[in-house]
């Protein structure tokens, strides 16, 4: 089955502080693979989201305002430690990229990035 | 700044306009900001930055120019406020981008987004101002760039 099939019954979660970003990736991915698609502004709303509907897959950005991304992976993986977790960021050095790997995140995907690159990134994501 | 950090964000903007949009920026010849030169457009973001550099990275632009940049991601809604949002998105790629070149002690900040309003941006008068003219169908938008190492600016690119 490929990764496509295997998500058609998951619910994912979409993180980011910029409306624009979040409403891209939903159109980017959300109804073709997800059965269900919620999205949250800050890591604190993201918790909240996390929380009402338990996603099995979350896009998290580092940046943001009230709850940084990289402190809300690790509160998500508290949860509920087999959430499929792809930081998308700005934040370029390699070192960023490490350290969201090293707290559980099993993706990251650099921004500006295209529609091509998060399917990518996200059949990784699955297959891995 | 030297002048390989001002070209690290010279690339950044090229690499981010190639990605996102159909058509490539044009990159104009970055310049020294004088106090009279106006180039505060109707959507500016400010990102500060903070750690080994101290200063701010702006990007500002033209409503109309905005307003096709969210329709290359999709977007039909390119109200002032979606405008808005991405701008700041714009500021804040660009200057995460830099954390490559220039490590991950380049600390940014989340964006701050004004519209209009060029009298409240203040450029710090102890630093050198750079603009990168980021040229793009047909529209003329400004990357600014002002750091400097460590020590606090005295202004610190303040908005009022």
């Amino acid at each position: 089955m490929t990764a496509r099939g295997e998500t058609r019954m998951m619910k994912l979660l979409i993180v980011d502080d910029s409306n624009v970003i979040r409403r891209a990736i939903e159109r980017m991915i959300g109804g073709q693979r997800f059965e269900e698609v919620r999205t949250a502004g800050n890591g604190v709303d993201a918790l909240k989201e996390f929380d009402a509907f338990e996603p099995d897959v979350v896009t998290m950005d580092i940046t943001m305002p009230e709850l940084d991304g990289l402190s809300c992976v690790d509160a998500i993986l508290a949860k509920k430690p087999d959430t499929l977790i792809l930081v998308i960021s700005a934040l370029a050095d390699k070192a960023t990229a490490v350290e969201a790997i090293k707290r559980g995140a099993q993706g990251f995907l650099l921004k500006p990035f295209t529609p091509e690159m998060l399917d990518t990134e996200l059949t990784e994501l699955f297959e891995n | 700044m030297t002048e390989e950090e001002i070209r690290v964000f010279i690339n950044g903007t090229a690499n981010y306009f190639k990605t996102i949009a159909e058509v490539p920026a044009q990159i104009g010849t970055p310049f020294l900001k004088e106090p009279a030169d106006q180039i505060i457009s109707d959507f500016s973001a400010i990102i500060g930055i903070t750690g080994l550099h101290r200063g701010c990275v702006y990007y500002t632009a033209p409503r109309l120019m905005v307003q096709k940049l969210v329709q290359q991601l999709g977007e039909t809604d390119v109200s002032d406020d979606m405008c808005a949002d991405f701008v700041g998105e714009i500021a804040n790629t660009i200057s995460g981008n830099a954390r490559e070149h220039l490590g991950r002690n380049f600390l940014i900040s989340v964006p701050v987004v004004l519209r209009g309003r060029p009298e409240a941006i203040h450029f710090p008068n102890n630093v050198a101002t750079f603009v990168i003219p980021v040229l793009w169908d047909g529209h003329r938008s400004s990357l600014i760039v002002c750091l400097k190492d460590e020590e606090p600016l005295s202004m610190n690119g303040a908005v009022s």
